[in-house]
């Protein structure tokens, strides 16, 4: 038989899984899975981007009203917080490489803070449009899509919707929708990654990693920045696509 | 193939994967591959059952012009349901969940798939997203069709849509987390001297149907979901009532759903493949042809889902260039049929079980396909479309494709799985019976078409009688032909006799150990010297009788 014993591997790593013959393996193969991972998280996200590409090149004026009335600056301010988040979520993922724990754990605690302050400020956002009755269809049953239109040659009263010529509020229901659906969908990716920061830091506190076994948090990383990076699309679609038909 | 000589002695009974651990929570539980392969095995079999089932209840209806055994509505639920079960829960994970999971390992020398737990994970996702889609069927069930056409799925239905959906919404991560975990372990589990090119065809297709499953999912994915929040919130992207476009649906749907056909038909292709070399005994003819056919069938395969939109809103121009990408992805298809048919010229050919399906996998399946390009050709299309016609030709492929291929892999490897054998007699007269009663239910169902039949109603116009008799008649036949299997493999896991480690005396990894395999399917890691489809030199198997062990490369 051509069965032949390879080379023993080398036991050793208390996290080294059985069917795996060593660390290098093991950890190229979580790297990778973690790669396709995302590869189906970007066709996922592509669905929405395709329908807002549609819609917006359909409707561009209904989508430039509704994109206008979102808060820039809480966006921009978002946009530099999870931005922060990836450079701190980087350097955990350096200090585990070289095995220093404690700026790693800091690292960590800092990346699911600034997770937690970007929620947070979605979450004012959100509930600004719940106030302005922005919230389309029946996603709130009993707060039905209901802005206030600013009038011509009334005071500019920025809880109003301003409706450039051309746009209709079916669609600005619409460009809402798909508003939440995108950002809502961002925002549960956060929870989620949330949650694997936090099991990062327990395991990180009792020493688990070590620069042999660092996988998890490399791949978490990869996480974060790709959910970083689906931000930084939504950020400029969404809030600053208006911003030419006025000024321009 | 009948061994020439016996070069093995009947060996006691030895620790293996299934006699290694009793009780259900090892099952349950289990983290190894083959054993997840069985509950996948179970749990599709028992899905494919239900769609039976359906079936049925379809060709009984049919065989009177008049809706005297199911009414309209009825009749809407259950050729519906019938889909649904059969593609996403039946074809989808048949293969790659069954018998990938249980060879990819084994094929390439390694001791599991890179990610056992997220392999039991899939299966259990499977699980949650049947038992949803059950309770949606037993609550009222769902009428729209397997596409879920908008805006009739997400307004005007008054079925459990938003439950079915979910069913196939969670179902989809069981499909995306096979797909990831067979493309990590191609890549980095092969053994020693495993290189890309000495793999087996089997993996060839299954990276590339893996590859569709983790990009073409995901669409499929949040177009349900959005199409959920649609019907429950009334916020439109695909509603004209809304707002939205319902030709928009059609576009992400078919994104996914036609490549998802290939997610059918590729694995049952590369069952195919290690057949015809295997039974033929011949390395096969042209195998970069054949693996890199497979890649370009993914690729291809995820420009030409305008085909389906041929008659609605869709663009003149847009039509031409999806009719060419159409016949474009035949070439790859047909390049596989000349290839396998290449390997059989002129090879010592044995008439066993598994080949009768792989030979009739290649007649239908080119029936199959041929009858797709009428489909994708603009103004035949018009004619036919939503006929009879379309409802033959993905059967010929779906079942006359990817079952018998199913069919035909699950024989094969029966003696690896089950540790013995499946018997021959009844496998052939079986395999006979099956490939006679499809070709009587669904040939019938061409002319139907072509004259003019429209699908999916419950009654037709009298002129259409014979061919559904014909049709109903020729399904009775191919479900008598199902059973037999279903019972002799059942018998076989207590009464077959046992299966030697190689039964058919091949080259292959997975036949270089015992069966069934240990947990950790080879006992110390193999070292891969030889090449995918390496016989003896055709001269000396004449001499010697076909084969001789001793030139395997010991
Ligand atoms: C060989 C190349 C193929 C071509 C050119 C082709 C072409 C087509 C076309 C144009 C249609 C649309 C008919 C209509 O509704 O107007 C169609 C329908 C269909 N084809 Fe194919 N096909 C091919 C291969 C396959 C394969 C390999 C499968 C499955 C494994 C398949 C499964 C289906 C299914 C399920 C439908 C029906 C969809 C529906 O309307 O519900 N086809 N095919
Ligand atoms: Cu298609």
């Amino acid at each position: 038989m051509a069965i032949e014993a390879t080379t023993q591997p080398v036991h050793g790593h208390r996290s080294l899984q059985h069917h795996f013959e060593n660390m290098e393996q093991q950890r190229e193969a979580g790297t990778l899975g973690m790669w396709i991972f995302l590869v189906t998280e970007i066709m996922f996200f592509g669905g929405m981007f395709l329908a807002y590409a549609l819609y917006r090149s359909l409707y561009p004026a209904a989508f430039a009203s509704a994109s206008n009335h979102l808060d820039i600056t809480l966006g921009a301010v978002n946009t530099g917080v999870l931005i922060l988040s990836s450079f701190t979520m980087a350097m955990a993922v350096y200090f585990t490489q070289v095995g220093k724990q404690r700026p790693q754990v800091l690292c960590l605690v800092l990346t699911l803070f600034l997770g937690l302050a970007f929620l947070g400020i979605k979450a004012v956002e959100y509930h600004d449009k719940y106030e302005d009755h922005l919230i389309p269809g029946r996603l709130i049953p009993g707060n039905p899509f209901n802005p206030a239109v600013q009038e011509e040659g009334q005071p500019i009263d920025h809880h109003k919707l301003h409706l450039l010529p051309g746009a209709t509020l079916e669609k600005v229901e619409m460009f809402y929708w798909i508003y939440f659906a995108m950002t809502g969908m961002h925002a549960l990716h956060m929870v989620i990654g949330a949650g694997l920061l936090t099991f990062l830091i327990i395991f990180s506190l009792k020493g688990r990693f070590d620069p042999e076994y660092h996988s998890p948090v490399e791949v978490v990383g990869l996480y974060w920045h790709f959910v970083d990076i689906v931000w930084i699309f939504l950020f400029p679609l969404l809030y600053l696509l208006g911003r030419h038909f006025e000024h321009g | 193939m009948r061994p020439i000589e016996s070069f093995e002695v009947p060996a006691p009974p030895r620790v293996n994967y299934i006699n290694a651990q009793y009780g259900l929570k090892s099952w349950l539980l289990t983290k190894d591959h083959k054993r997840i392969a069985l509950l996948y095995l179970g749990s599709i079999t028992f899905f494919f059952f239900i769609g039976g089932l359906y079936a049925l209840m379809i060709r009984l209806e049919l065989l009177t012009p008049q809706g005297d055994l199911l009414q309209s509505t009825t009749y809407n639920k259950v050729f519906t349901q019938h889909g649904i079960i059969m593609i996403f829960f039946f074809l989808i994970p048949s293969i790659p969940a069954t018998l990938g999971n249980f060879l990819i390992p084994m094929m390439i020398g390694a001791k599991d798939l890179a990610f056992p737990r997220i392999n039991l994970l899939s299966w259990y996702i499977y699980l949650l997203g049947g038992v949803i889609t059950i309770y949606a069927l037993l609550a009222g069930g769902v009428d729209t069709g397997w596409t879920f056409y908008t805006p009739f799925s997400t307004t005007f239905s008054n079925s459990y849509v938003v439950a079915t959906g979910l069913g196939i919404f969670i179902n989809g991560f069981s499909s995306i987390l096979t797909g990831l975990n067979f493309i990590v372990t191609i890549h980095t589990m092969r053994a020693p001297g495993m290189t890309w090119f000495r793999m087996p065809l089997f993996l060839w297709s299954h990276y590339a149907t893996s590859l569709i499953m983790i990009l073409g999912t995901p669409v499929v994915a949040i177009t349900i979901l959005l199409l959920a929040f649609e019907r429950v919130a009334r916020v439109g992207i695909f509603d004209p009532a809304l707002g939205g476009d319902p030709v928009l649906f059609q576009h992400l749907f078919w994104f996914y759903s036609h490549p998802a056909v290939y997610i059918m038909v590729l694995p049952s292709m590369g069952v195919i493949s290690e057949l015809i070399a295997n039974f033929s005994r011949k390395n096969i003819f042209g195998y970069s042809f054949v693996a890199f056919s497979s890649l370009a069938i993914a690729v291809f395969g995820f420009l030409v889902w305008g085909h389906h939109l041929f008659v609605t809103s869709q663009s003149v121009y847009a039509g031409m260039i999806f009719s060419f990408l159409s016949f474009a992805v035949a070439i790859p298809s047909a390049i596989k049929v000349f290839n396998w048919t290449a390997t059989l010229y002129r090879s010592s050919i044995s008439y066993d079980t598994p080949m009768l399906y792989a030979l009739g996998f290649i007649g239908l399946f080119t029936v199959g396909g041929m009858t797709g390009l009428f489909l994708a050709s603009l103004a035949t299309d018009v004619h036919l479309s939503d006929t009879y016609f379309v409802v033959a030709h993905f059967h010929y492929i779906m079942v006359g494709g990817a079952l018998m291929g199913y069919l035909g892999g699950l024989h094969y490897w029966w003696p690896k799985i089950a540790g013995r054998m499946y018997p021959e007699g009844w496998g052939r007269f079986s395999a006979l019976i099956i490939f006679v009663g499809f070709n009587l239910t669904f040939l019938p169902q061409f002319i139907a078409g072509y004259l003019g039949m429209p699908r999916r109603y419950h009654a037709y116009p009298p002129e259409f009688q014979v061919f559904n008799v014909l049709s109903t008649a020729g399904a009775s036949i191919l479900g008598f032909g199902m059973l037999i299997p279903a019972i002799y493999f059942v018998w076989s896991m207590r009464y077959g006799k046992h299966a030697e480690s190689n039964p058919w005396h091949l080259p292959g990894l997975e036949w270089r150990t015992q069966s069934p395999p240990p947990t950790e399917n080879f006992e110390v890691t193999p070292i891969v010297t030889w090449e995918a489809y390496e016989f003896a030199p055709r001269e000396e198997t004449e001499v010697v009788g076909k084969f001789r062990p001793e030139l395997e490369r010991i």
